[in-house]
């Protein structure tokens, strides 16, 4: 999948969680990727961010370290 | 065929009432009634039927035909039975030499102006005047003939100055009118009418729309449509078909019936448009479907219809519907008619080939939101049983999945809180991005008189819709507001409420999360949300939002509907959560009148969605990661079911494009037409080395498949459907599949000849396994449905009758939960190159992509699709009405016909997506809601100019869909 598209989606999640009161934000993200998002977007963005994620905003990229990769 | 016992279907003459007990002797006969009932109505409750001409138990009474007269005891008279409410100890008789006389007087003054030409008429054996006319015993007619209606020869009376007095010769008949036959499905033959009025009041008292009238008086008066120089076609008349159905003659009649006869059987069944589900009779002779008359006794239209579900049914049997199985190795070859065996043999070898390449999940897909919950249930046990993933979505991906993430969030559950009829005892409505009139035209039909009985109503929405101002009807409040900022909107509303303290404390206290309450109320107070702070972004004037918002509040019952101009958002999950704090905020949730409505847009995508169509949940939106759930479908199923969620339409599109999704089995939807961004669809659908189309017709998509399998339309099959209220109606099998099998035999097929032992032979076994599996459906199975005519879930131990009304005692998660609501813009911006935003949307009568209403008589109406534009906007762009042009995103462009209109805000365009030739959605963009990738159809900035023909892109489409539509002649 084109990288810029699942950026953009993770940052849009981002955005929402970041607007939420209280704390553990990251992992709200992190829980919304794991619920929703298919094991090669989730494995696909991981390996975007390891590369340097460029683009991706900082709530986004703290969530990481909370989605669970699929394992291959 | 089973046999379905129906309640009983008399007339009763007038409308029931509520009230006090009163008990009255008819004939001698003791009967109680409630206070306000008819003499009428409680007669025909003793089983006795009064001769009636212009009653109808769906009509106010209106004491015009004389022919209901009886006596009442102590006093003076003969008064009519229809608007003579009951009283305590009164003693009525209704067969009195007296009446009866009078009666027959009646019956042969309306014969003196009626054609005796009843063996040859439409209504023969269904006309209510030949009915009284035996009732009464009328045999003699001593009237001469004379001035009339009927004659189109006889001179009748000419005025003295009429120049055809002075001429000689046949003159013709000065008061005939000639047949309208103007409407594609019914005539209006002036003819034969008998001025009972029931189609005048009908159009307004039952549909709302006042497009009839009489005109005239005495011997002249004479049913019209619109103004003088109308016929029906021209007139405001929504062909809803309320006027045909109360017609007691044969002057509306159907022309189906004239030309087919009158049927002598009838199968109850559900309406397979639009959400609201109404229930049907289907009325036929032998297989040949004569006519659908509304039913009654249907709880979601209570004897009402609109022009699709009463009379565009015509598709069902169009001559375009494949009706034999097709397949070809790549789709630049043309189709190839093949066996059954053949097509499920060669679908099965692909899609098992592809996993074998590609991996388990390379394939997967798309459940139908037009086919019945059995159907569903057994496409999504197709991917989830036998391809072995989670990859099946629904049309519901890109209307209402925000609904079910936002509402999910806010209350525990994803559907409506009320039933249909709760409107009636609705206060202020509030209508957000739903165009009722047009989409859920039955529903509105009775928003409207609840709105003409004094409710108010305040429209947020973008276009001067029919419900801000038409017969009878006008808004509180308009918010025009720009496409986009629903959110804001949304959240300045609750502003007010908060900061102005019209909340109802003591429901948030008893009901909802206090703290949480306490962060959102503290987030909303802020001054940014104030509609003064916000409205330069929203484009609504702040004292009109304020106005609303305390109309709002303070009205009474409150109650919100709203469609896909909500959830078709960047932020429409948002929005939705934002409905959910309303409501909430001012304690409208739980009690009749209130409540937060979605109108969701196909007549099963409630179904679809209860159904585990989504990639996350397995039925009764249980995600797939619980081991207990999975426990449930592991043990009935006897297969490991994955724990990781599956991919959504747009990831499907999006991983076939990186080549990771190889194989679709896409049942009852067109993709191709109805998701946005078609450029991308077709290159995701092009990328794919096996997709199965499913369907009635070779629709868009089918231009990218392997494999045709022939669909059946509703009426060909058994099963439930359910609608915007959760009501689970029968589907019944009218008549035999054209194509030989049911869609759910036929997903059965395919999953045998994959290799699973489904040995399913009805579809009550299918429910049956839901029911079993399902809590929410613990209660359903045909049998009950049977005996209860339709259920609205959860159904189980808890509520066995079903449940109309949720959360009554309490939100199904607990307390309800307010959520911050932050606006955030789209990425989708207007600038120098596109300065206007496009919206998108549905017309009457077309629907949706239009497979089924293009293939009918609904074309007359609309014929293509149209662009809206604001005079302004027009006029600086030297457009013109009627004009072609072109219509341009940063995604694609294509041609169509100008409408000027001031319906729309300046610098807001609209247009439709159902005709192909158009594809609105090549112009619309792959943004989507955050939460759940639901399409921003609702927001494309755009250009209009003028144009030259149609585009490339247009012309490229076609010929690739020529080319893909070619059908190679059968074998011999």
């Amino acid at each position: 999948m084109q990288p810029d598209k699942l950026i953009m989606m993770a940052n849009q999640i981002a955005t929402f969680f970041q607007s939420q009161p209280g704390t553990g934000q990251a992992e709200s993200v992190a829980a919304h990727l794991n619920d929703f998002w298919e094991p090669r977007m989730r494995q696909q963005l991981a390996e975007y961010v390891a590369s340097g994620g460029p683009g991706l905003s900082p709530l986004a990229r703290d969530a990481i370290p909370h989605v669970r990769v699929p394992v291959e | 065929m089973k046999d379905f016992i129906l309640p009983d279907d008399r007339d009763m003459g007038t409308p029931a009432r509520t009230g006090a007990p009163v008990t009255l002797t008819i004939d001698g006969f003791e009967i109680t009634v409630p206070e306000g009932t008819s003499v009428m109505r409680a007669a025909a409750e003793a089983g006795l039927q009064i001769p009636k001409l212009c009653a109808s138990d769906n009509l106010e009474a209106y004491g015009s035909c004389r022919l209901c007269v009886v006596e009442i005891e102590g006093r003076r008279g003969t008064p009519a039975s229809c608007t003579t409410p009951v009283a305590e100890g009164m003693a009525v008789r209704t067969q009195t030499p007296r009446v009866k006389k009078i009666r027959k007087g009646v019956m042969e003054l309306y014969i003196s102006d009626h054609p005796l030409d009843c063996l040859t008429c439409a209504a023969n054996g269904d006309c209510e005047l030949q009915d009284m006319a035996g009732a009464v015993g009328l045999r003699d007619m001593r009237y001469e003939p004379g001035q009339n209606h009927y004659d189109p020869f006889g001179i009748g009376t000419l005025a003295q100055g009429d120049a055809r007095a002075r001429s000689t010769g046949d003159l013709g008949n000065p008061d005939y009118i000639p047949k309208d036959d103007s409407n594609p499905y019914f005539t209006y033959d002036p003819s034969k009418c008998i001025v009972c009025s029931r189609c005048v009041r009908a159009c307004e008292e039952v549909q709302g729309t006042f497009a009839l009238t009489i005109e005239g008086r005495g011997f002249d008066s004479r049913v019209s449509a619109g103004a003088a120089l109308d016929d029906f076609m021209s007139s405001d008349c929504v062909s809803c078909g309320a006027c045909v159905q109360a017609c007691p003659t044969a002057t509306l009649q159907e022309k189906s019936v004239t030309e087919l006869g009158t049927p002598d059987r009838s199968v109850i069944t559900t309406c397979a448009y639009c959400g609201v589900g109404c229930s049907f009779k289907a009325e036929l002779n032998g297989d040949e479907l004569v006519r659908m008359v509304p039913y009654k006794h249907g709880k979601a239209n209570r004897g009402h219809s609109c022009v699709k579900g009463r009379f565009a049914y015509g598709y069902a049997s169009h001559k375009d519907r494949i009706l034999s199985p097709m397949i070809r190795d790549s789709v630049d070859e043309p189709w190839q008619e093949v066996s059954w065996d053949e097509a499920l043999t060669f679908a099965a070898d692909r899609m098992r080939g592809l996993q074998e390449k590609y991996g388990k999940r390379s394939v997967g897909v798309i459940t139908s939101s037009r086919c019945t919950n059995e159907e569903t249930y057994l496409v999504q046990k197709l991917t989830r049983a036998v391809f072995g993933n989670n990859n099946t979505d629904t049309c519901a991906r890109v209307c209402h999945s925000p609904t079910g993430y936002g509402l999910g969030q806010t209350f525990g559950t994803s559907a409506g809180t009320q039933d249909f009829d709760s409107v009636a005892e609705t206060d202020v409505m509030l209508l957000i991005g739903a165009n009722p009139t047009d989409a859920h035209p039955v529903f509105a039909s009775r928003m409207k008189k609840r709105l003409r009985e004094g409710a108010k109503i305040i429209v947020i929405d973008p276009r001067r819709i029919d419900l801000v101002r038409s017969a009878h009807i006008e808004a509180s409040h308009h918010l025009a507001l720009r496409p986009g900022t629903n959110v804001a909107v949304v959240s300045a509303l609750a502003h007010v409420i908060v900061t102005e303290g019209l909340m109802d404390q003591e429901y948030i206290r008893a009901r909802c999360d206090w703290d949480e309450f306490q962060d959102y109320a503290e987030f909303i107070s802020d001054a940014r949300h104030s509609p003064e702070a916000t409205e330069a972004l929203t484009g609504v004037p702040a004292a009109e939002l304020r106005a609303a918002a305390r109309l709002f509040a303070t009205g009474g019952n409150g109650a919100i509907y709203y469609g896909l101009g909500v959830t078709e958002h960047s932020q429409g999950s948002t929005t939705v959560m934002g409905i959910a704090n309303l409501a909430m905020l001012t304690g409208n949730v739980g009690r009749n009148g209130v409540g937060v409505n979605p109108l969701r847009g196909q007549n099963n995508v409630q179904g679809a969605c209860d159904m585990g169509s989504f990639p996350h949940e397995l039925p009764g939106y249980r995600h797939v990661k619980n081991d207990d759930v999975r426990d449930i479908y592991e043990e009935i199923w006897g297969v490991p079911i994955d724990s990781e969620p599956g991919l959504r339409i747009p990831n499907m599109l999006d991983a076939a494009v990186a080549g990771t999704f190889k194989g679709l089995y896409c049942q009852g939807e067109d993709i191709l037409q109805s998701d946005p961004d078609t450029k991308h669809v077709a290159a995701g659908l092009a990328a794919m080395e096996c997709v199965i189309v499913h369907d009635l017709f070779l629709n868009e998509t089918a231009n990218y498949a392997h494999v045709f399998l022939p669909g059946s339309t509703f009426l060909e099959k058994d099963g439930t459907f359910t609608n915007a209220e959760r009501r689970i109606n029968r589907v019944r099998e009218v008549m035999k599949p054209l194509n030989g099998y049911a869609d759910w035999e036929v997903t059965q097929m395919l999953a045998q000849a994959m290799g699973a032992d489904w040995n399913y032979t009805h579809p009550s076994q299918i429910m049956d396994e839901i029911a079993a599996t399902t809590p929410s459906f613990a209660g359903v199975s045909y049998d009950m449905l049977e005996e209860k005519g339709s259920v609205q879930w959860p159904c189980n131990e808890d509520s066995p009758d079903g449940m109309p009304l949720m959360h009554v005692d309490g939100f199904m998660r607990g307390k309800g939960r307010f959520i911050v609501t932050e606006y955030v813009a789209t990425d989708e911006k207007t600038g120098p190159r596109f300065p206007l935003l496009l919206t998108t949307g549905r017309i009457l009568s077309q629907y949706n992509v239009g497979a089924q209403t293009r293939r009918t008589a609904n074309s007359e109406w609309h014929d293509q699709d149209l662009l809206e534009i604001h005079p302004n906007d027009a006029e600086l762009r030297g457009i013109t009405d009627g004009q072609w042009i072109k219509l341009a995103s940063r995604a694609g462009e294509t041609t169509l016909r100008a409408l000027i209109s001031e319906r729309m805000s300046p610098g807001v365009v609209y247009t439709t997506f159902h005709h192909p030739d158009t594809q609105a959605n090549v112009i619309t963009t792959d943004f989507s809601d955050w939460a759940t990738n639901c399409p921003e159809y609702k927001v494309t900035a755009v250009q209009v100019s003028h144009s030259n023909g149609p585009t490339d892109w247009q012309e490229e489409y076609s010929a690739q869909a020529a080319q893909a539509r070619r059908i190679l002649p059968a074998a011999e």
